[in-house]
């Protein structure tokens, strides 16, 4: 596999992640967006594997696997295990209508594209352009937090712009050092184990997942 | 070697804990705990004053004035919180609202974050920094919801979406930062050093530095409370048990604006404009007066002193944006002895809320007649807090006030309006609670007064004479922080 | 404009003429043999239009001159759309008109006309099958336009014979901005040739028919002309998909022999993008009307999203 070929397809990795983006903004059934939350995360670790195999970074493989162990089979297997016990269906309605989230979302990856520009001139790295469509892929994600109800969603949105900032890293820097990415790995485990526990709690006292129940603590005139 | 024993204690502690901590003597195990940190951490911070800054461990940790202050105020504050939390659960445990399981997590997770904040405090890595931030707000997460009230639940969720984004923001910004050290510094671990990046600091690119900062202020910053980042942290700090908000007011802060600080000093090393600190300086002032306005409709009490919390490191980081020696030294003494101040605040208003059985103001009523303790401390605690003199709180805002007309006159005005409305919505509410009849929904209760009066006693000390080392330890931090 | 051009020319339209009707024919025998049905055969389609043109024209006492002529307009642009995409060859002699924007175009007049009819008798069918017709391409287009153009910024130009050069005998390169944009496009295709999940060829349940309650007055050898103008449409819709994102194996200028290999592939290609069109059929259900908007703007953040990728990534 040729230099320019292997960053032909990282390119297209980068277009696939963008497009799972998109396609967690727009998708509803929750099985659904877990399913896209696992291919995200296998692009993922394809993209890292292409960027260890272009640079002879052989760290970037060991994170590639930990991308592929931990993105796309146990967080979605957690989640998995967590809709079957809470007995989830399909969610309520989003905040906003769906097309104009979609346009909302071309916006912002225009945006992210001018906020790295100058990023991406200064790098010399094969991996520059993608640096745009990972904070792209980070801004979606919040834009999918801000816009939706259920708590499962909005955990797939966290989890979503975390895949982003790993991209980040990878395109910006050719990953960042072991003792970080391990560390990153350490918190997104702990978090995936609370936010577990979380719905449980919130499922038994509120006796439902909308978010939007939980909007009490305001304050009083 | 101290260092590394330091950080051990509180780890120790928390697996330790983890399987004891609903004995009978747990408590005193975790007074014990960070007892032992806190002995620790006082050898440490003499090594450093006679030796001078130093690293650690393969360049893995650092110590220098900045830090090591903060890593004493972070072990005492939590020894102190450690010695109020024992008699604070124990009547918690007595009403019924926690439980084995409970007080077991509890007490793990309170050591946890210990942990976490002083390896956040004595890290060299930029990495590892975000890493333990974001360890510290986990380990804090679930205790937020501890009761499992619809509100406390609430309370914890928007802590950890909130927060958990805007750490992410902070990751990227660390991203960045290591894109622009790296092509300084070459490839690897040694690029995210801090002694490594101060001394190049001029040779990084300042556009990256820039962007980079953009995302490290929104994160570190939504960790500090700066408004507009700040919804989190009213709910976050009113609905645990009262010793977490008393940490989490009292240290967390801190700990974030450290981190927001020592990103400050690479960026202007970088640009050489006065950008990160006007940004610094906009957001702390915004955050000043939007937080006491807000004190002024505050029917919780906890809300309300989390409202205050949230003016003070406004205060303190309007100052570090300022910049120049009065503003930074007066920013240093502000984080210290609001720690103080503020954690034996929630000690006294854990106490009076436990009396009452609620923390509603108003149903709060006869503090100095039910609880002559709890009453005085209560009123010296806000004494302190609005600034007025003898109280350390007067001498950093009067230092932070002459810095601001000095370096930035116009602002002034702003500042004081700030300060003002604070001083007057604090007394407005609090007076009514502590004068009058007791009312007959108060129930006695033994406070524990020894954590409170240490603290008010050291803020004194600290409003009339500051003693030669802590004056030697902030002039070194200012001249790091230049 | 030589000759071996005008006999390329005639040999394309003699193509469509007559392998339509075959291809829709493969199409529902696929389809027929995935539901499990008994199919009629490939060559059904052919029976039935010899079958239309053989019976009597009825006309409603007030159909216009519109409604009358409507069927030989739609069944000449669309044998005009013929004669301009390249399929078998770039060497056709209205090469120079052979631009997308104009191909948009002729669909549109073909639509407009059609709606037209379809309102012309009066009845409410009609009138409803015209408006939803409308709605759907008023979102659908942009999409095709927003697709097309990614393709045209990668290859320079609009021109189709241009982009079947480029794309079909330049160097191979992995585009992500030409993915998106075919999937864009593969949503337009299903929207604009009346197919699950937009529209259901098949049925004449009120609620659901767009295309074919516009037609619903048509009968005889009118119907017949409609009938076969919309198998043409369906063949020339996926041929340039097929020439645009898929155009491997077309006869390069000046190239008699190319052409017979350039046949069996276009058979070879036809016959799987008629299996993956049935696929597609069979698995998705029918969408509310209302939800059409989400998909056509789905295909349109699509199509955007690949000419942004060849921003940022190309």
């Amino acid at each position: 596999m040729s230099m320019s070929f292997a960053a032909q397809v990282n390119s297209v990795m980068a277009a696939l992640i963008l497009l799972t983006s998109f396609g967690l903004l727009v998708q509803r059934r929750i099985l659904g967006l877990i399913h896209l939350f696992a291919w995200q995360g296998l692009f993922l670790c394809i993209s890292t594997a292409i960027v260890g195999y272009i640079t002879g970074m052989h760290h970037l493989f060991i994170s590639s696997l930990m991308t592929l162990s931990f993105k796309v089979i146990l967080l979605p297997y957690i989640l998995y295990i967590l809709v079957r016990k809470l007995d989830i269906r399909r969610e309520s309605e989003t905040l906003v209508n769906i097309p104009r989230t979609m346009m909302i979302g071309i916006a912002l990856v225009i945006f992210s594209y001018h906020l790295t520009a100058p990023v991406t001139q200064l790098s010399t790295m094969v991996t520059k352009s993608t640096l745009a469509v990972a904070l792209a892929t980070v801004m979606l994600g919040l834009l999918m937090m801000v816009t939706r109800r259920h708590a499962v969603t909005q955990i797939i949105g966290f989890l979503a712009m975390e895949n982003g900032l790993f991209f980040a890293a990878t395109s910006a820097t050719y990953g960042m050092p072991m003792v970080v990415e391990l560390g990153v790995a350490l918190d997104l485990l702990i978090a995936a184990f609370i936010f577990g526990i979380f719905f449980f709690h919130i499922s038994t006292t509120f006796d439902s997942l909308d978010v939007e129940q939980m909007a009490k603590l305001k304050e009083e005139d | 070697m101290i260092l590394l024993f330091l950080l051990c204690i509180s780890l120790f502690f928390a697996i330790v804990l983890a399987f004891v901590g609903d004995w009978k003597y747990a408590p005193e195990i975790n007074i014990l705990g960070s007892g032992a940190t806190f002995v620790a951490g006082v050898a440490l911070a003499v090594q450093v004053y006679l030796q001078g800054p130093m690293t650690v461990g393969n360049k893995f940790f650092f110590v220098d004035a900045f830090n090591v202050y903060l890593a004493v105020l972070t072990s005492f504050v939590s020894m102190t919180t450690a010695i109020f939390s024992r008699k604070y659960m124990r009547v918690e445990r007595e009403h019924g609202r926690v439980g084995h399981w409970k007080m077991r997590f509890y007490h793990a997770m309170y050591q946890l974050f210990i942990f976490a904040m002083l390896l956040a405090l004595l890290t060299n890595n930029f990495g590892v920094l975000w890493i333990s931030m974001e360890l510290a707000t986990l380990s804090t997460v679930l205790l937020v919801s501890l009761y499992r009230t619809p509100t406390a639940i609430e309370a914890a969720w928007k802590y950890f979406i909130l927060c958990g984004v805007g750490i992410a923001q902070a990751l990227f910004g660390t991203v960045l930062l290591y894109f622009a050290a790296e092509r300084v510094l070459g490839v690897g671990g040694e690029a995210l050093l801090w002694t490594n990046l101060s001394q190049v600091s001029s040779q990084l690119e300042p556009t990256v530095l820039r962007l980079a900062f953009v995302f490290l202020m929104v994160g570190y910053g939504t960790k500090v409370g700066l408004v507009p980042l700040h919804n989190w942290l009213p709910d976050a700090h009113s609905e645990g048990p009262t010793p977490i908000s008393a940490v989490l007011s009292g240290l967390l802060l801190n700990v974030a604006l450290y981190a927001l600080v020592r990103c400050k000093v690479l960026v202007d090393g970088s640009t050489g404009t006065h950008m990160a600190g006007n940004m610094l300086m906009g957001f702390g002032l915004l955050s000043v007066l939007v937080a006491a306005f807000s004190l002024l409709r505050q029917k919780d009490i906890k809300r309300m002193f989390s409202y205050s919390s949230i003016e003070n490191m406004g205060i303190a980081t309007f100052a570090f944006g300022i910049g120049g020696q009065i503003a930074t030294f007066g920013a240093l003494l502000h984080m210290l002895v609001h720690s103080l101040t503020k954690s034996a605040i929630f000690f006294t208003v854990g106490h009076a809320s436990q009396m009452h059985g609620t923390q509603d103001m108003d149903r709060i009523r006869g503090l100095i007649k039910g609880n002559p303790v709890v009453g005085w401390s209560f009123i010296l605690g806000i004494v302190a807090l609005v600034g007025m003199p003898p109280f350390g709180m007067f001498a950093s805002e009067f230092l932070i006030l002459t810095a601001t007309i000095k370096d930035a006159p116009l602002l002034t005005p702003f500042l004081l309006l700030g300060l003002g409305v604070a001083f007057a919505a604090i007394f407005r509410k609090v007076q009514p609670m502590v004068t009058g009849l007791v009312p007959s929904w108060q129930t006695p209760l033994r406070a524990a007064h020894v954590p409170v009066i240490l603290h008010m006693a050291l803020v004194l000390l600290l409003g009339l004479y500051m003693p030669r080392f802590l004056s030697d330890w902030f002039h070194t931090a200012v001249g790091l922080l230049k | 404009m030589t000759a071996y051009s005008i006999g390329i020319e005639i040999l394309q339209i003699l193509i469509l003429l007559l392998a339509a009707p075959a291809f829709t024919g493969w199409v529902r025998t696929v389809k027929c043999r995935m539901q499990g049905r008994t199919y009629a055969g490939i060559c059904q389609p052919y029976r039935n239009i010899v079958k239309l043109f053989a019976k009597e024209v009825i006309l409603a006492e007030n159909a216009s001159w519109i409604f009358r002529s409507t069927p030989y307009i739609v069944f000449g642009v669309t044998v005009l759309i013929g004669a301009i995409i390249p399929f078998i060859s770039v060497d056709l002699p209205f090469a120079a008109t052979a631009d997308v924007i104009a191909l948009v175009m002729l669909f549109a007049i073909i639509r407009f006309f059609t709606a037209l009819a379809g309102m012309d008798i009066g009845t409410a069918f009609g009138g409803m099958g015209s408006s939803r017709e409308m709605t759907i391409s008023s979102l659908a287009e942009p999409a095709m336009l927003m697709a097309v153009f990614t393709v045209s910024l990668a290859v320079n130009s609009t021109s189709l014979t241009h982009m079947v050069n480029v794309i079909g005998h330049g160097e191979f390169i992995l585009r992500p901005s030409l993915a998106f944009a075919v999937l864009a496009f593969i949503m337009v295709h299903l929207a604009e040739t009346g197919r699950v999940p937009v529209d259901n060829p098949a049925t004449h349940l009120e609620l659901t028919m767009v295309h074919e309650a516009m037609i619903l007055e048509y009968s005889g050898r009118h119907l017949a002309l409609i009938e076969w103008a919309g198998m043409m449409k369906l063949f020339l819709f996926s041929v340039l998909g097929l020439s645009i994102f898929c155009p491997w194996g077309i006869a390069a200028s000046g190239d008699p022999a190319g052409l017979f290999v350039a046949l069996l592939l276009l058979t070879l290609k036809l016959a799987v993008l008629g299996v993956v069109v049935v696929l597609i059929e069979t698995g998705l259900a029918k969408m509310r009307f209302f939800r059409l908007t989400e998909f056509l703007g789905v295909a349109f953040l699509l199509a955007t999203l690949g000419m942004l990728s060849f921003f940022i990534l190309e």
